[in-house]
């Protein structure tokens, strides 16, 4: 490990260790739970947004910035659509039998 | 900020997500894990508005979008949910590709050097080519979940000759991207032009019964896009995150694979619906028969027993009779029998759809059980109430060369007494004959399902 290592390589290893994180906490998901599970990571791979912004962020307008823009719109699109419409049914599996039991 | 810091609040906000996945491991802890999201998420969109301009840009862009994507999420029907996590795939995909544009365009805004490397050609080449296949096939699986286009498969001969070729060739511009020494436009755009044909021809002859394994793989394809665009830019979080999704979403591909007892290469070859009419016309000429009573029997049989296990299929969904269903499930309740779901992984249209369904109609979660969980329970069961389900209760599945065989099923055979409320005798998805409609102890009940359950409860 003499001499740089090429930033390639630094991100492959994250990535290798976050699909490991990803494949032991997915499995830990309850099966009740596997539509709320897709669509918060629909919203959190709206974190495409944060590129999105890069792409929008440079000083000198050119075609490029309005690419970027339209990309943060549909990125923010997903991210609220995502994180909401999560909420509101994680919001039904709240406890309800009090009433019945 | 500088770019240290930057980094740093990245980490915090990979962690954020990672707890945020973690938090559904239970639906107490769920929706804590959701905020969990959301912080995250305002964590990265903050520390990164301290590293770019045009901010009155960039922050109407989120307004607008936030404002639609909010309004869409207060909106949408639960039986919806499947085409609106198709729609959403769609637009990660297509943000993916115009980022990598962007990024070929002006390097320079990403921190990238001018002449681009090989390497970051390459990773961009990855980023649009999967992201052009997520825009298309996410709008084909949401034409089709929605209705707007035939869930049948479209197929043509040499079909998959024709989709290698594609890959080939645009692998081919790929490699001369890779080595032309200034920025090949053509190239790029024939590359990306092709993998948004693609997309479109991969999932087109995929029928509309193995929707959920397509929505689940496509959730996974906007995942490794979204890593694949970190991996351009450099930035460890959009891995991280993309990651997460990208595996997410290829184990539920797996699960939803493993509970329809298809290997996952034919599912993705498509063409599966076509083949299953035909294997429904076969037969074996012998005439069955069959009992079947009136809703007012079957509300007789259930109010007297001391355990019903309620089996919902989509059928159930389609009919919109889950308020009903709940109604039922209540006055049973009220007269002291044991009312428990039992849920099949294939019950809706995407993973875990029909919990969604009951849960919104108000039906406790307590009560429903996975099939891994009650299918023990069946043998002590007075009464099970199959609702608008078939290939999922066929004990085919049990019988070695049957053409479901394997394929894990709710042991409703197994109960006292069996009840199936459907429209008619006609064969499932499968195509099969279904024998627990010919046992003794099945009872026919034949009707809307929504119909005979509303029957039901004024009987009781």
């Amino acid at each position: 490990m003499i001499g740089e290592v090429d930033p390639t390589i630094i991100n492959l290893t994250v990535f290798v260790l976050a699909v490991f994180v990803g494949y032991h906490v997915v499995w830990n998901v309850t099966p009740a739970l596997h539509t709320p599970l897709m669509s918060v990571t629909n919203a959190i791979s709206g974190i495409i947004l944060v590129g999105a912004m890069l792409a929008a962020g440079p000083a000198e307008t050119d075609w490029g910035v309005w690419l970027g823009a339209v990309a943060v719109t549909l990125a923010a699109i997903n991210v609220f659509g995502g994180f909401l419409v999560t909420q509101r049914m994680l919001e039904m599996f709240r406890k309800k039998d009090k009433k019945g039991s | 900020m500088s770019a240290n810091s930057v980094a740093f609040a990245y980490l915090i906000a990979s962690v954020f997500f990672i707890l945020a996945l973690k938090g559904l491991s239970s639906p107490l802890t769920a929706r804590r894990g959701n905020l969990f999201g959301m912080v995250g998420m305002a964590i990265a969109v903050i520390t990164t508005l301290t590293i770019t301009k045009n901010w009155a840009l960039i922050l109407a862009c989120i307004a607008l979008g936030g404002t639609i994507g909010a309004a869409v999420a207060r909106r949408v029907q639960m039986t919806a949910m499947p085409e609106l996590v198709a729609f959403m795939h769609s637009l990660v995909g297509l943000a993916a590709v115009f980022i990598a544009i962007a990024a070929v365009n002006n390097p320079a805004s990403f921190g990238l050097p001018a002449i681009l490397p090989m390497g970051s050609k390459l990773e961009l080449f990855l980023g649009t080519f999967i992201g052009a296949m997520t825009w298309s096939g996410s709008v084909i699986a949401f034409l089709k979940l929605s209705g707007r286009m035939s869930g049948a498969p479209i197929t043509f001969g040499g079909q998959h000759m024709v989709n290698l070729i594609l890959a080939i060739v645009m692998v081919g511009f790929g490699l001369w991207f890779f080595f032309s020494e200034t920025t090949n436009w053509t190239a790029f755009a024939t590359m990306t032009a092709i993998a948004f044909v693609l997309g479109f021809l991969i999932i087109v002859p995929i029928g509309g019964a193995d929707m959920p394994v397509v929505i689940s793989m496509l959730n996974s394809y906007s995942g490794w896009a979204a890593a694949g665009i970190g991996f351009s830019l450099g930035n460890p979080m959009l891995i991280i995150a993309g990651s997460l999704v990208g595996s997410s979403g290829a184990i539920l591909s797996y699960i939803m694979c493993k509970a329809m007892n298809r290997p996952f290469l034919s599912v993705i070859l498509g063409g599966f619906g076509s083949e299953g009419g035909a294997v429904a016309a076969a037969g074996d000429g012998t005439q069955k028969t069959h009992r079947s009573g009136s809703a007012d029997d079957a509300a007789f049989l259930m109010g007297n027993a001391d355990s019903v296990i309620i089996v919902p299929g989509y059928g159930l969904a389609v009919a919109r009779a889950q308020h009903s269903v709940k109604e039922l499930a209540e006055k049973l309740h009220e007269k002291g029998v044991n009312v428990r779901f039992a849920i099949h992984p294939v019950a809706g249209r995407m993973p875990g759809h029909m919990n969604v369904l009951l849960a919104e109609a108000e039906i406790p979660y307590e009560q429903v059980l996975e099939m891994d969980e009650i299918n023990s329970d069946f043998s002590n069961t007075d009464v099970v109430l199959v609702l608008g389900a078939n290939d999922v209760v066929n004990p085919a599945a049990n019988v070695p060369g049957s053409p479901i065989y394997g394929m894990p099923i709710l042991d409703a055979h197994k109960a006292r007494t069996v009840m199936v409320v459907k429209r008619s005798m006609a064969a499932g998805y499968a195509g099969l004959d279904n024998d627990l409609f010919y046992m003794d102890k099945t009872m026919m009940v034949f009707g809307d399902a929504k119909k005979v359950v509303e029957d039901m409860v004024k009987a009781l």
